[in-house]
């Protein structure tokens, strides 16, 4: 690879690390024709990790980081004084298909610095999908970020040969946008969300291929007051009213050369995994977003116990619950236990009693349900009840600190 | 690959040969009582399933419990050969989850998983077929985990094996070396046939290669890592990547070896970073965070930003443009069909999508349905010149049959894609009354399907809100279609329909 690419790499790749997403899942199982190149897997691989813990799945670059826009939270702002650097269609598609090749990768997921104009951008990031798509029979898996700015119809282009569109939230107040983000305007990220939405859903009525692997957006926590009720609220309703597949939740993190109107300091790492969590409890185990709050106090998740067990210990009465009897409603309540686990018992339990070491076997989150299960031998007398349950079930303060 | 099953010999054998070697020892059903000795089951190394399956057939079938079977492995190939002959067992009905678990944990580098398997199938064929629902047994439970941990080896193999490129005499050669935990080589193989097929590559682990030449598949000796072709030139652009996406502000080394344990790394050419963006991370964030925020150093770029906001065609020619250098959502159409009249007129009629005629030509309603349309306007006293006429798809779709191409209609969801546009056109041509012809254009301007036989007349397109009226009608081809003795009243109700339209336009026009 030549010098230029390479410093053109260096500082589009840094430039897009701040998107959370990496899931190069839930595409429907592909592979190359004879000559092609590429398959998806259904899960997707994370090819490597980097020491921040983070999975390296998809090339993920932006196609340019100079920006029209002026987003006090990004690292391309037009104001800021980064280097900037542009790749041509060309150079992108020879570097997904040469990473691609030496198994670096999963595929791409491509974003781009407005410039120009939203349309123009959102042509570009399509052109290199088409091409990788056409020119070279690519098969391996492909995101691009939307433009919510850009004319419908090619927000529409894109997701012919698009696994995954995505368009970032980013701030989850009408307020906060204003201020933080001028340029963009929640009415039309909105709509853009709710266009490809209806597009997923039609597309996959009449089995004709449309970003198969659904939708996702991106919301930053941190950069602003929003409180973690308010975001799962948010999230809830992007769920119910756009389809969306994920929601992100990408903890606010110093960049270089930050904003003044910023905070100086990013919120714990905790926050953000509290808030995955939460929106688990939304997705898998039945929880509404009002039993969400509830698990809160003032509206902030707490940061030393997840939140399902915090909603636990405020519905002692609830408890505890017969592992050999309850609904699968009631199970996936219990601390510890995960939708899995839960599974496994319901299908265990027509053939056996079970017993505290038999549901050992079946979680390895026993720690935290004893207090909240009856089994055959084991009842949790008064445990259930005791004042210091929150303590004695707090995750030592090791475990908190990501560093 | 293995052909040959296993053999089922017992010491007692080799010391005095039973009358009947096939039969083995009798079971403890047929009242063998305590003085028998264990069989002695001899696998090849490796993932011997085929050795496995023999094996387990033929124990089942004389009724050997588990206790008695004793698993050995050998690569000699001495004690193969003469004893194959023996006839095959019969297939062993299995429930599917057990006969899936199987080859799962054969890979298993555990020397217990044949005599772990052995014992599950002997429940499951001894009165618990329920057994592999009961994830709290403790058979179950290990065997579960050692499928786990296969399927993690496997996954980690398809997700850190890296490709070095190499040119020889047959061109491009992608080569790996990789160590497995666990046998499984020829398991983890075809994730690199189906993704790497146009290329050829060779992995090499240190019990066996695999090798792919863009046709077949063929395993072959271990390999040696002093083999592997040296660097590529793609290598340090990699770690370029590696580096420049880590976010020292989140360093989390845990999490990384957790995912990703050392024992990868010597074959992963990007960690050779990690030392280095470790010791820099802390440094690097309290940089970012004390320093004080820079004014900008550019100037504002004030007119592109203002130009960035007006992206959206002006005219209607402008939209046009983009319309006519769009591809077909559905391939096969030569051109897009635009729309035809004078910007302004009273009356804009829309119907479906272009046909044969109008693809070739690039014009709209010039096929018989077209033509049919201008009789019943000239009929009804409109000027066609003086209408707007579109379409609501703007490509022809179609599907072909020997030398034609049958017309397909439009599915909703394409509708709905081609939407933008006719929105926008009806925009700039800015008419006083839209005509809908047909269901799809019905469609297009109410996005629900609407049926014509009761809103057909004079209707209110929420969309135009009371700027604009609607009528709706059939579309013209849909006469067409008709029997003869059909065709005469309803293209007579046509024509009234376009009357009533006519008299609408001119109240409209005055």
């Amino acid at each position: 690879m030549d010098e230029t690419l390479a410093k053109k790499l260096r500082i589009l790749a840094d430039a897009a690390k701040y998107d959370a997403s990496c899931a190069s899942s839930a595409a429907p199982k592909r592979a190359a024709g004879k000559d092609g190149l590429g398959s998806t897997t259904g899960a997707g691989i994370c090819h490597a990790y980097t020491p921040d813990g983070r999975c390296v799945s998809l090339l993920k670059i932006l196609l340019t980081n100079w920006c029209l826009f002026d987003c006090a939270y990004c690292i391309n702002r037009r104001s800021s004084n980064v280097r900037r650097a542009k790749f041509t269609v060309e150079e992108v598609v020879n570097l997904t298909l040469n990473f691609y090749r030496r198994n670096y990768i999963e595929g791409l997921f491509l974003s781009s610095g407005i410039i120009k104009s939203p349309d123009h951008t959102m042509e570009l990031l399509t052109r290199v999908a088409k091409s990788l798509r056409r020119d070279h029979g690519f098969a391996g898996y492909i995101h691009l970020k939307s433009i919510p700015e850009a004319s419908p119809w090619l927000i529409e282009e894109a997701g012919l040969y698009a696994d995954r569109l995505s368009i970032n939230v980013e701030l989850p107040t009408e307020a906060s946008l204003e201020r933080l983000a001028p340029e963009k305007d929640g009415a039309a990220i909105q709509n853009a969300m709710a266009q490809i939405g209806e597009r997923i859903v039609e597309a996959k009525a009449e089995k004709r291929r449309f970003s198969p692997a659904g939708h996702s957006t991106q919301v930053i926590v941190g950069a602003d007051a929003t409180t973690d009720e308010a975001l799962i609220r948010k999230s809830a309703h992007l769920y119910g009213s756009v389809g969306l597949k994920r929601v992100y939740y990408s903890a606010f993190s110093p960049i270089p050369d930050g904003s003044a109107i910023l905070p100086p300091k990013p919120p714990p790492l905790q926050r953000e995994h509290r808030l995955y969590q939460a929106d688990w409890l939304l997705r898998y185990y039945q929880f509404t977003p009002d039993e969400v709050a509830d698990a809160s106090e003032g509206g902030m998740l707490a940061l030393d116990i997840d939140p399902k067990l915090a909603w636990a210990l405020k519905h002692r009465e609830k408890f505890p619950v017969d592992v050999n009897k309850a609904d699968r409603e009631w199970l996936l309540r219990v601390p510890g236990l995960g939708a899995r686990a839960v599974d496994k018992i319901i299908t265990a339990r027509r053939h056996a009693t079970l017993r505290l070491d038999d549901v050992a076997r079946l979680t390895s989150g026993l720690k935290r349900a004893r207090p909240f299960l009856v089994a055959a031998d084991h009842r949790p007398v008064g445990l259930t009840d005791r004042l210091d349950l929150r303590a004695r079930l707090v995750e030592p303060a090791t475990q908190l600190s990501l560093f | 690959m293995m052909q040959d099953g296993a053999v089922v010999a017992t010491h007692q054998e080799a010391a005095l040969p039973s009358p009947d070697p096939l039969r083995g020892p009798p079971s403890p059903a047929e009242g063998g009582g305590n003085a028998r000795a264990p069989q002695s089951i001899l696998l090849r190394p490796g993932a011997d399933l085929t050795g496995f399956r023999d094996a387990a057939r033929r124990l089942i079938a004389e009724g050997i419990p588990p206790e008695a079977v004793a698993w050995a492995v050998t690569d000699s190939p001495g004690l193969f050969g003469t004893e194959t002959a023996q006839a095959p067992a019969a297939p062993l009905a299995l429930p599917k989850p057990v006969a899936a678990l199987i080859p799962q944990v054969i890979p298993h580098r555990d020397p217990e998983r044949y005599g772990l398997l052995y014992a599950l199938i002997w429940r499951v064929c001894h009165g618990e077929r329920h057994l592999m629902e009961v994830g709290s047994d403790p058979l179950v439970h290990r065997l579960h985990r050692m499928a786990k941990a296969i399927g993690r080896d496997l996954h980690k193999m398809h997700a850190f094996l890296r490709f070095r490129r190499a040119e020889d005499a047959a061109g491009e050669h992608f080569v790996a070396w990789f160590e497995p935990d666990h046998h499984i080589l020829e398991a983890a193989a075809p994730f690199f046939v189906a993704r790497f097929r146009g290329m050829r590559w060779s992995i090499l682990t240190p019990e066996g290669s695999a090798h792919w030449d863009t046709e077949t598949l063929t395993y072959g000796p271990p390999g040696d890592r002093a083999s592997l072709p040296e660097g590529d030139g793609f290598e340090a652009g990699w770690q370029t990547y590696y580096e420049s996406t880590f976010n020292p502000a989140r360093t989390n080394l845990k999490a990384m070896r957790a995912e990703m344990p050392k024992k990868y790394w010597h074959n992963m050419p990007e960690t050779a970073a990690i030392p280095a963006l470790v010791r820099a991370a802390a440094g690097r964030t309290d940089a970012m965070i004390e320093r004080e925020p820079t004014l900008p150093t550019r100037r504002e770029p004030a007119r592109a930003v203002a130009a960035m906001a007006d992206q959206d065609p002006k005219t209607l020619e402008a939209l046009n443009a983009i319309i006519k250098r769009t591809e077909p959502l559905v391939p096969g159409a030569t051109q897009a069909v635009l729309g035809e009249g004078p910007s302004g007129a009273t009356i804009a009629f829309v119907g479906e999508q272009p046909g044969d005629q109008e693809d070739r030509q690039g014009r709209p309603f010039v096929g018989p349905a077209g033509q049919l349309l201008s009789r019943a306007m000239a009929e009804a006293g409109i000027d066609r010149g003086a209408s707007y006429l579109t379409n609501a798809v703007k490509h022809f779709k179609f599907e072909e049959r020997g030398k034609r191409r049958i017309h397909q209609k439009p599915t909703a969801g394409e509708v709905s894609h081609y939407r933008w546009w006719l929105d926008r056109e009806l925009d700039f041509v800015a008419p006083k009354l839209v005509v809908a012809l047909g269901a799809t254009a019905v469609l297009a301007l109410t996005g629900k399907a609407v049926p014509i036989t009761r809103a057909r007349g004079p209707f209110r397109f929420d969309r135009f809100e009371d700027r604009v009226q609607g009528f709706i009608t059939v579309h013209p081809s849909y006469l067409l279609r008709l029997p003869d003795e059909a065709k005469e009243e309803a293209y007579a109700a046509f024509v009234d329909d376009l009357r009533r339209v006519a008299e609408i336009g001119r109240e409209l026009a005055a």
